[in-house]
């Protein structure tokens, strides 16, 4: 590969799981759930407790076997794929939980990130950097020892680090404060309007769907409504069933 | 003052000095343990025997190279023919995990069931030392005998009491530094020890992160062989080599990797050296120290031994048992809960 | 019957029948020798089933146990040595009780003081103070018992009754031992348990050998009354060896294998009575809870089950039989060896027999016990013909096959280790699966 010039980073992609069905064991979660994130955007999964949202997104980075339907990252199929080539072909996936290594340091963490890369990883480092000023302060400490916020934000600089073109996010604002969690979506806006695709799945509906050019509602593994953020949260329908009101 | 000098030369040449070297023996003994701990989950009951294999493997070398008249001296040919142990020890244990655990990993069985494996590794390792060199006591330690000798010592400062510094104590204490710095070097300077550190950290995520685990698997095992054959060597040169004992050491190196935590390298060595000098100073005779202390007539009339020596392993196990009982994390926080 | 109801029968049939080759290849000796130690080891196995297999609670200290049962063998059996008690018996005893005592003041002070600084120091304080005081009584009347007749006694003796009276009591030490261990290891990890089990075995062996006053340490205690005649007894009696020659038999090898057979005799009524209760616990509603607990402890501990408690019994249960079958272990050797316990041929030989046999199989486990044991004895005449067959073409007086010839003996544990693992891998629920 050749070397990146510094701040140059790869387009996004077109991401498409299209009618997913399928699930852990005998019986499916998903039902021909169909979840599309363009580049430069950011889609949302919002539901109810249980509705599969996580699946959906396990489903989309190849952490679930499908039964049917099927996964293609600009046009490319890739249902096939394990997790690990999907990281190769430049989707990044930030877990729920576990998602840093604990007693290494902020910048060993976003070292492993770039871990398959060959080139130089300086200017990645130094936009992450940029995007969480309080990662380079505490670039020499151990991540396990930062508050839940910055834990976060090592998370998701260390699935930057591998200059995806997609950016999977599992709830990344869950247990931190409110002041925490505007604070990381605007960081989320920022890293979408460099033109990468953004895909979360959240549990904070309505601040989600506030942010998100594409919102999909799953209930029970089904699609049961799906369109712009803005238009989800005008939906009377919406409101009164996921957002209380 | 001349007393408490004296009493001092005492403590050193019988405790200090070989508990330095103990202490170092079984800080790479649990440095291997808590590797592969952290990396593989589960306690490696064979390590004791990897020891004695890789032991026995440079006693060969030992052998081969006296024979052919090369020599190191004062060094012990030992250092020389160590290469040939840890690689000897390297190939087995690689050969051992392609051959037997693998399966399991791939299986993602519980870790229980990896250790019952492992008492399997251990019989046939035992088996194959016995069967590679036999079951005789062997020294092998041909180095000059004495660094500072007693009469040196006492001569060069005109004390009462000698102390002696034996070259295999200082071969083992050298080389435990130059292997724990270039363990350390590599753990956290390098990119593939820091992937061993993430893929002990959390597995999942190194898999996301494009660390491949079976390569961070076969550098465990040859980090875990670099470290058994050489605590097993230098064990053998400080005291001999003996098949069955490297058996009985699993219970200090098992405490002071505990003690340390589980998967915690820098807790290994600190462990190792606690349990090292616990168990010297519990089983050593007071009674010497204190004659250049006491006034005569305050003599006590015993050893002053709070345990004989032959409980020495009671020592480790009562390290082990106070602290799974006040920190089971161990003083070091390790990658067990 | 179903075939899988054939296949415990038949694997008995096998062993049996391997025995029975033995038998008339080498001699019948060679062959009640291997029965009366299998029917120990199916003993001992069947301790370590229910820890492991009903429970799946991980021993590897059960040669500790094996020995608490030797030397309550002596304790019971040995006559008493009354100048040794008189000469330090009472300062000896006095020394103990002021351990015991302080450890006893110890665990009521840690009820009574809250936790801090004050607990600690109070309970390190009273255990030094105990530990010297009490050593320095007993070592005076430890010395004065060793020096009694150091070459024939040196040691106590034991309270001179029936010897099998040792072996119902040494499953009640071994319960005491393994309670004290399980107060302190049960509920960690599995492989702490693994290595505190592993610590205490040393010890006990530790004391076996080095506490002379005790049990004579390393110079053994030999002639230990035994519960069957003596081979001798049988060939002075003139009508005995009228009748064996009458029958066309060797007296002296029939007096031989008649008291092996009586030994087998005894064996076999403690195993069926282990074997009866085992099979009646382990299909009460308690041993199904034991391994609901087992297979998912977490839910079991969800759903109000006391799991340390639970584990607490069955490890003091499976101790005590391990402590019955190392009295039957040293009433059939008829001496204490303190030097002989070694860990692989105590321990681990019996994990092997469990897993070969089947976790968690009480039949699996006593065709283990026999299976293994006729192997760890065979492996090594047959080895030696392997090798013998093997190194054939190598000159005559060769080093590598003097080597190897000797080497044979550590056919053994290689043969043991291999055995283990393939059995891991190709057959993981053993012979006898569980139901």
């Amino acid at each position: 590969m050749s070397a990146t010039p510094p701040g140059a980073r790869l387009a996004g992609a077109h991401l498409l799981g299209e009618r997913m069905t399928g699930g852990y064991g005998a019986s499916d979660i998903l039902h021909e759930c169909t979840i599309e994130a363009r580049p430069g955007e950011i889609a949302v999964i919002v539901g109810p407790n249980g509705a599969g949202k996580s699946t959906a997104m396990k489903a989309v980075f190849g952490m679930l076997r499908l039964r049917g339907g099927r996964v293609t990252i600009g046009g490319d199929e890739i249902t096939r794929l394990s997790p690990q080539d999907r990281v190769a072909r430049g989707m990044a996936f930030v877990p729920q939980t576990h998602n840093i290594f604990p007693s290494m340091t902020v910048e060993e963490n976003l070292e492993m990130g770039a871990f398959l890369r060959r080139d130089d990883i300086r200017p990645t480092m130094e936009q992450v950097y940029a995007l969480f000023p309080i990662l380079q302060e505490k670039r020499r400490q151990a991540a396990g020892e930062l508050s839940g916020g910055q834990r976060q934000q090592v998370a998701v600089g260390r699935a930057l680090m591998t200059q995806p073109r997609i950016l999977m996010l599992d709830e990344p604002t869950a247990g931190v404060s409110p002041i925490v969690m505007d604070e990381l979506f605007d960081r989320i806006i920022e890293i979408a309007r460099t033109g990468l695709t953004i895909l979360m799945v959240e549990q904070n509906a309505r601040q989600a769907l506030e942010i998100a050019d594409r919102g999909y509602v799953l209930v029970q593994g089904r699609n049961a409504y799906s369109d712009t953020g803005a238009a989800l949260l005008a939906n009377p329908e919406v409101r009164r069933s996921f957002l209380g009101g | 003052m001349e007393g408490l000098l004296n009493a001092a030369v005492v403590m050193a040449n019988f405790v200090i000095v070989p508990a330095t070297a103990y202490g170092a023996q079984l800080a790479l003994g649990a440095l291997g343990v808590t590797l592969i701990f952290g990396i593989l989950r589960f306690s490696n009951f064979a390590h004791g025997d990897t020891m004695a294999f890789g032991a026995a493997i440079t006693i060969l070398g030992v052998w081969a190279l006296q024979g052919a008249g090369v020599s190191l001296f004062p060094v012990p040919t030992a250092i020389l023919a160590l290469p040939f142990g840890i690689l000897a020890t390297a190939l087995l244990l690689l050969a051992t995990d392609r051959g037997v655990y693998r399966f399991y990993r791939r299986q993602k069985a519980n870790p229980i069931i990896l250790v019952i494996v492992s008492i399997g590794v251990m019989f046939i390792m035992n088996g194959l030392v016995r069967f590679v060199i036999g079951t005789e006591e062997i020294r092998f330690d041909d180095g000059a005998r004495f660094l500072v000798d007693v009469r040196g010592f006492r001569e060069a400062t005109g004390l009462a009491e000698g102390l002696a510094i034996r070259t295999a104590q200082v071969t083992t204490f050298l080389t435990a530094i130059v292997f724990v710095a270039a363990l350390f070097w590599f753990l956290n300077r390098t990119r593939t020890g820091k992937s061993m550190r993430a893929f002990s950290d959390n597995e999942d995520l190194a898999l996301l992160s494009g660390i491949d685990p079976e390569r961070v698997v076969r550098v465990t095992w040859v980090i875990a062989a670099a470290l058994a054959a050489t605590a097993g060597v230098l064990y053998g040169l400080d005291k001999s080599f003996w098949p069955t004992t490297y058996f009985q050491l699993l219970l200090p190196i098992f405490a002071a990797a505990v003690v340390g935590g589980l998967g915690s390298p820098l807790g290994a060595i600190a462990g190792g050296f606690l349990v090292a000098f616990s168990e010297i100073s519990v089983t050593y005779a007071f009674r010497r120290a204190l004659g250049h202390l006491l006034p005569p007539d305050w003599m006590p009339a015993g050893l002053v031994q709070l345990l004989s020596t032959d409980y020495k392993f009671a020592v480790s196990f009562v390290i082990l048992v106070i602290v799974l009982l006040f920190k089971p994390t161990g003083l070091f926080r390790g990658t067990s809960s | 019957m179903s075939r899988a109801g054939l296949r415990t029968p038949t694997l008995f049939i096998l062993v049996a029948g391997l025995i029975a080759i033995t038998g008339f290849a080498q001699s019948w000796n060679v062959a009640l020798t291997i029965v009366n130690m299998g029917l120990v080891s199916a003993i001992v196995a069947l301790g370590l089933n229910m820890q492991w297999g009903y429970a799946g609670l991980f021993n590897i200290g059960v040669m500790g146990f094996l020995a608490v049962g030797g030397l309550t063998v002596v304790l019971v059996a040995m006559p008493p040595v009354t100048e040794a008690w008189a000469a330090g018996g009472a300062a000896a005893l006095a020394g103990l009780a002021i351990g015991v005592a302080a450890l006893v003041g110890a665990v009521l002070l840690r009820r009574r003081l809250p936790p801090g600084p004050l607990r600690g120091a109070g309970t390190a304080a009273i255990l030094l103070a105990g530990y010297v005081l009490g050593r320095a009584v007993f070592i005076p009347g430890a010395d004065a018992i060793e020096r009694v007749n150091p070459a024939g006694t040196g040691f106590l003796g034991g309270f001179g009754l029936p010897v099998i009276l040792a072996w119902p009591l040494a499953g009640a030490l071994a319960a005491g031992a393994a309670w004290v261990i399980a107060r302190i290891a049960l509920g960690l990890r599995a492989d702490y348990l693994a290595i505190a089990t592993l610590g205490i075995a040393e010890i006990i062996i530790a004391i076996l050998k080095h506490e002379d006053w005790l049990t004579r340490g390393v110079k053994n205690v030999v002639g230990i009354p035994r519960p069957v005649p003596f081979e001798v007894e049988l060939l002075r009696d003139p009508a005995f060896v009228a009748r064996m020659q009458g029958w066309g038999l060797d007296p002296v090898s029939a007096a031989s294998i008649l008291v092996k057979l009586a030994y087998a005799a005894l064996f076999v009524v403690v195993l069926a009575l282990l074997m009866w209760m085992a099979e009646k616990a382990l299909n009460s509603p308690w041993g199904r809870m034991m391994r609901a607990i087992r297979d998912n402890e977490v839910a079991a501990e969800a759903m109000g089950k006391d799991v340390t408690r639970r584990h607490l019994q069955i490890f003091v249960l499976g101790a005590a039989v391990m402590g019955i079958a190392g009295a039957m272990m040293t009433t059939l050797d008829g001496q204490l060896t303190p030097g002989s316990y070694q860990p692989l041929r105590f321990t681990f030989l019996v994990w092997v027999m469990v897993i070969v046999g089947g976790s968690g199989s009480n039949w699996g486990a006593v065709l283990g016990g026999f299976l293994i044991w006729w192997l760890w004895v065979m492996v090594e005449p047959i080895g030696l013909w392997l090798l013998g067959v093997l190194t054939t073409p190598l000159p005559e007086g060769s080093a590598l096959k003097a080597h190897l010839l000797g080497s044979a003996q550590h056919m053994r544990l290689i043969t043991m280790g291999l055995i283990l693992l393939l059995v891991l891998r190709f057959a993981p629920r053993g012979l006898i699966p569980e139901r």
